[in-house]
This record gives C-alpha cells, structure tokens and sequence, in this order.
C-alpha cells in the first residue's frame, strides 16, 4: 500500500469530523469514496493530501509519515483536484494549468520541453486546449473544474486525488471527467475521488469506501458491498439495489416516495 | 540557446520561452512584463540623468555622461559625483526597493491596499527614527538603524496582533491601519514635546526628503537591495503559487508557511531599508505594484516591474519637487504623496463602482 493512514483524528478548529480513522487506499486501484453530506469524505482526503493536518494519527505515503516528507517530493508523487479553488483574476487558462508544473520546476530551469509537454497533455486530455488564451474568471463552472484538473494533471502523480470532481458539470461532461478518471486510472494510476452519485460510483470504483459519522462503515468492491441495507443504515433511505442494465455494476433505486418514509438514522 | 515566441489570441501576453539546448536553463516570460520592465528601468535611468544635470547649476546631459564614465572635467564631477549622484541613486535604489516590496506584500495578502506604508511598517519606522533623533540624541548611520528597528518591530507587533492560529490579509492589514494610526499619534507627540530644532529635523526626516541624502544612504538602501532582491525574485515563484491559495500551493510542494514568512520578512527588510535612506516616501509601495500590474495586464504585482515603476516614480518625483515650484526644494515625499493620494482615491472609486 502506498497510500494509507491510521488512527487519524480530523478536526477543524475544535470541532471532531473524525475519531480514530484508518483507511488503505490500495495501489493501482479506483477508489470511490461515498457518504452523505458532512460525514467526513473530503475531510479524509484533505488529510490523505497533508492538506489538512490531522490532531492525531498518520498518513503513510510509500511507509513513511506524509507530514515528514518533503512537501516537493510528495507533490510528484500525489495531486489533488481541491473542491473550490481561488482562481487570481485575470490569469489565463494556460497560465494557471502551467503553474500546475511548480513541483517539476528549478530556479534555472522553470519552463523544460517536458513542462510543455505536460500541460499541452494535460489540456488536451481535459478538453480545455481551445480555451488556453481566455481568462479562468470568465469561464463556466464546468469549464472552470475542467480547467483545474487540467491543473492536477500538469502535475503528472502517480496517486491523483480528486474532491467532487463532477460537480459544476452537466451529465455529458460528468461521464466525460469520469471517463478520464477511469483511463488515467488504466494507464497505471491509483485514482482516488469522492463522489455524490452512488449508481456513477458503483460503475467506476475498484473498490468503495462508504463513509457515515466520520466513520468508515464499508469497504470493498461495490458488488460485494453496495446493498439496501447498507443505503438504509447509512443515508436512511430506502431502496432497492439492481443490477444496472448497462455495466452490470451495483444500482440503487430509492424507494416511491409513499414507502420511502422511514426516519432518517444519519443527520 | 533557442527562442520561441508562443502565438496567442486575445487579450493573453505572449510567452517568450527561453531555453538551452541540453535543458539545463530553461525560462518563460510573458514578453509584455519583459518589455515594460526594461522601458521602466530605462526611463527611471533617464530621468535620473536629467536630474544630474539640471540645478543650481545645469550641465549639459553630454557632459553628464561624461562625467559618469570617468571622463568628465574636474568641476562637473565634483557636482555630478559629491552633490548629485548620491541623490539620484538613492531616488532609484529607494523607489525600487519600496516597489518590490509593496507588490511581495500585496501579493502575499492578496490585496491592493496590502502594502508596507498602509499597513503601519513606514509610520514604525518613523517612530524607531523618531525616538533616536528625539530621545537619543542621535544622527545619521544611528537614524537609520532606528528606522529598521522600528520597522520590523512593528511589523512583527502586527503579525502577533494579527496571529490567530494562521494569519488572514484581511485581519493583518486592518491591524496595521489600527497600529498605524496609534504610533502616528505618537510621532505627533515625540515631536511636539521635543526641542525646536531638533523636532524641525524630525520634521524634515518625517516627511520623506531626498535632499541633502549622501553615500551612506546610497549604501544602506544599495546593501538592502542586493541582499533582498535576489530573495524575492527566488520566492516570486512561491507568490504565484500562493496566489491560489494556501491549500493549492501545499498540494503542488509549497511549504507554504515557511515561503510566507521569508517573503514577509524579505518585504519588510526592503521597506525598512528604504525607509531608513529616505525617510517615510508615501504611497510608491502601494501605487507602483498596481501601476505595473496594469501596464504588463498580469494577473499578479509582478516584482521587477513594480521596481521599475517604484524607481520611475521616485525618480519623477524627485524632479517634480525640485522643479515644479522655482527656488524650493520640496521634499519629493510630498510629490508622492500628491500622486499616490490621487491614485487611492481613483482605485476606491474603481473598486466602489465595480463592487456596486
């Protein structure tokens, strides 16, 4: 495992999101972090990124504690898409995705052939290369989030952490970025997202974290662990679970709205 | 060594993109920051070359030159080397240096107003200037290390008032107008309990003059920039990462709270050195950032240009406080302070009408 953390306790401020958290995200894998609203998903992958400094417990990058690294050495091997961003007004797109590069980057040698190579990739791939003269603060929020992962890109990690990188986005654009996820993640990496959907994460997730209360309730790919049961005890909703037509994957479909009510377990 | 012009649509500056061919030095440079920079730099030399020449005696630009390369008459160089000279360089040196300072702080507080003179560090250097000269009884070298004393202790009396487990611009900069304004209450009563004369002095240093300033301000400011620039030139990178916020540049391998520090502490030095040569030059830290940030249509106070634009300013300035009114010799404080009130009350119109 190159990626994991123990005994985590995540707070901010005074306020505990997490007690005594352990997770392993296992290498080369797609792992979808899912829960409801306030349970502690991007808190867990703000800590897994040293964003977030945690009151106790360790994330461990490739066996060593994360903190202990250095922040340059870590920022090659592990990006974030961050969920809302400052954008400085007034910088372009191509500017703000080659900035992207910073970790790659010496005092003599600030703009390398393979930089350029990286953030013309890292545009393409995201479909932003058309935008690259236009200002970030003009675009759309969808454009925008693209933009910004087109930022995690340049950075060219091996683990790439991504917080609701479908939110901003239409339907087309959602499969789109999700579509990336998964080849980015064929092509050898281990891809990390929280996601709200649950029937998107069962499709593209290796393996799914299920988060409630700052607590991990499950863990395992989502055939194994996507159930009613598990959707009732943690969002406290009824459903049923199918099978989606399409993928074969796990899909949940919430209960008529006369049946649905039971009382919710989970605030 | 190969150079590349990037074609670009729109309103977005080319990038000139340097590099060698083994890879080891590469660069890129948006050209419009590089163009103005260096327009900036010459035309601050120019009218420093202007004032060498015009005074009590005016001396022609050639002979000027002349002079400056070692091939001028005796007499013309005493009064271009010993009387002017020192002043024109510390006009240069004094602009550039509170130039980069102001576009390091506004851009580690992400703000226009975010500048050393606005935030209290100049009024605290007065004050450690002040107390020498008043209460100490002391004069030249002692003068400017009072006002590098008083400099990085209020500063350094800001941030801890400011401190709440992490540092906010809003907060830091809303202190130093607070600090600002309660050491400037005690300026006012330094000089008035203090002798006649010696508060006339005070008086003189408190409003920022570049008359009478010799080689030793030249070497105090000339040191500060030799030490300093090349720091935040190394850290402007860090700034642009900064600019997205601190979450962002730690995940690209910012350390961020140790890249802040060292450009605070880079940007007080510059206007503590500054301040401790000229005296307390108003608004060149705040206005010259964004002077240069408009002219170069970059999206952050870029360093160099906003030193170039410092040292055009104060350079300006000082010709306009020696030329403007005949036969007074205004203190070029005075003339910026003029242009930079001028300037404060266009950037809150602009801002007023673009927050309504």
């Amino acid at each position: 495992m190159r990626l994991r953390a123990e005994n985590l306790t995540l707070a901010y401020d005074r306020r505990v999101v997490a007690r005594d958290l352990g997770v392993q995200i296992a290498d080369g894998s797609f792992t979808v972090i899912v829960g409801p609203n306030a349970c502690g998903k991007s808190t867990l992958l703000k800590a897994l990124a040293r964003v977030l400094r945690p009151q106790a417990g360790t994330v461990y990058l490739d066996g060593a504690a994360i903190a202990s690294l250095p922040s340059r050495q870590v920022a090659k091997q592990l990006g974030m898409l961050p969920q809302s961003p400052v954008v400085p007004a007034g910088i372009a797109v191509e500017d703000l995705v080659a900035r992207g590069r910073f970790a790659h980057q010496r005092l003599l040698r600030q703009w390398s052939a393979d930089d350029e190579a990286a953030v013309r990739e890292a545009m393409a791939v995201t479909e932003v290369s058309d935008l690259a003269d236009r200002y970030v603060d003009e675009l759309s929020g969808g454009q925008r989030q693209r933009v910004w992962l087109a930022v995690a890109l340049a950075q060219q990690t091996p683990i790439l952490l991504l917080d609701e990188p479908t939110t901003f986005l239409d339907l087309a654009h959602q499969f789109e970025v999700l579509d990336l996820c998964a080849e980015l993640h064929e092509q050898g990496r281990t891809v990390v997202a929280v996601l709200h959907d649950l029937n998107q994460a069962c499709r593209y997730a290796t393996d799914l974290v299920v988060m409630r209360a700052g607590e991990i309730v499950a863990q395992g790919p989502p055939a194994a662990v996507m159930t009613a049961d598990l959707v009732e005890h943690v969002f406290g909703v009824a459903s049923q679970v199918i099978t989606d037509p399409q993928t074969g994957t796990p899909m949940v479909v919430p209960a008529d709205r006369h049946r649905r009510r039971t009382p919710r377990t989970a605030a | 060594m190969k150079t590349i012009t990037e074609p670009t649509r729109g309103r977005r500056a080319r990038q000139l993109v340097l590099r060698t061919p083994g890879g080891a030095l590469s660069l890129r440079v948006p050209a419009r920051a590089l163009l103005v920079g260096t327009t900036l730099l010459l035309a601050a030399v120019a009218i420093a070359v202007v004032n060498l020449s015009s005074g009590d005696f005016p001396i022609p630009v050639g002979d000027v030159l002349r002079s400056l390369v070692g091939q001028g008459d005796p007499g013309t160089d005493f009064i271009v080397h010993e009387l002017r000279l020192p002043r024109a360089l510390v006009a240069l040196l004094v602009g550039a240096a509170l130039g980069a300072s102001g576009a390091v702080f506004q851009g580690l507080t992400r703000n226009p107003l975010g500048s050393p003179d606005f935030v209290g560090m100049t009024v605290g250097a007065a004050t450690g200037a002040l107390v020498v000269i008043l209460l100490l009884d002391g004069s030249g070298m002692q003068v400017a290390a009072g006002a590098i004393a008083g400099c990085v202790l209020t500063s350094i009396a800001i941030y801890l008032l400011a401190f709440r487990g992490g540092t906010q611009a809003f907060r830091l900069i809303l202190m130093g107008v607070g600090v600002s304004a309660l050491l400037e209450a005690f300026n006012s009563y330094l000089i008035v309990k203090g002798r006649l004369d010696e508060a006339l002095a005070a008086q003189v240093w408190l409003i920022g003059s570049l008359g009478g300033r010799g080689w030793t301000e030249v070497t105090i400011v000339g040191l500060t920039l030799a030490v300093l620039l090349p720091v935040v030139l190394h850290f402007g990178r860090h700034l642009n990462m900064l600019a997205l916020g601190d979450d962002t540049a730690t995940l690209h391998g910012v350390r961020v709270e140790r890249s802040r520090a060292v450009l605070a502490l880079a940007s007080v030095g510059l206007a503590a050195g500054a301040t401790a040569a000229a005296g307390p030059i108003a608004f060149v830290a705040l206005a010259a950032p964004q002077l240069a940030a408009r002219l170069t249509r970059s999206p952050g106070p870029g360093i160099l240009p906003a030193a170039g634009m410092g040292a055009a300013l104060l350079a300006g300035s000082d010709w306009a406080a020696q030329r403007v009114l005949p036969d007074t010799d205004i203190p070029a404080g005075v003339v910026t302070a003029a242009i930079g009130g001028l300037y404060l009350t266009w950037l809150l119109a602009r801002e007023w009408r673009r927050g309504r």
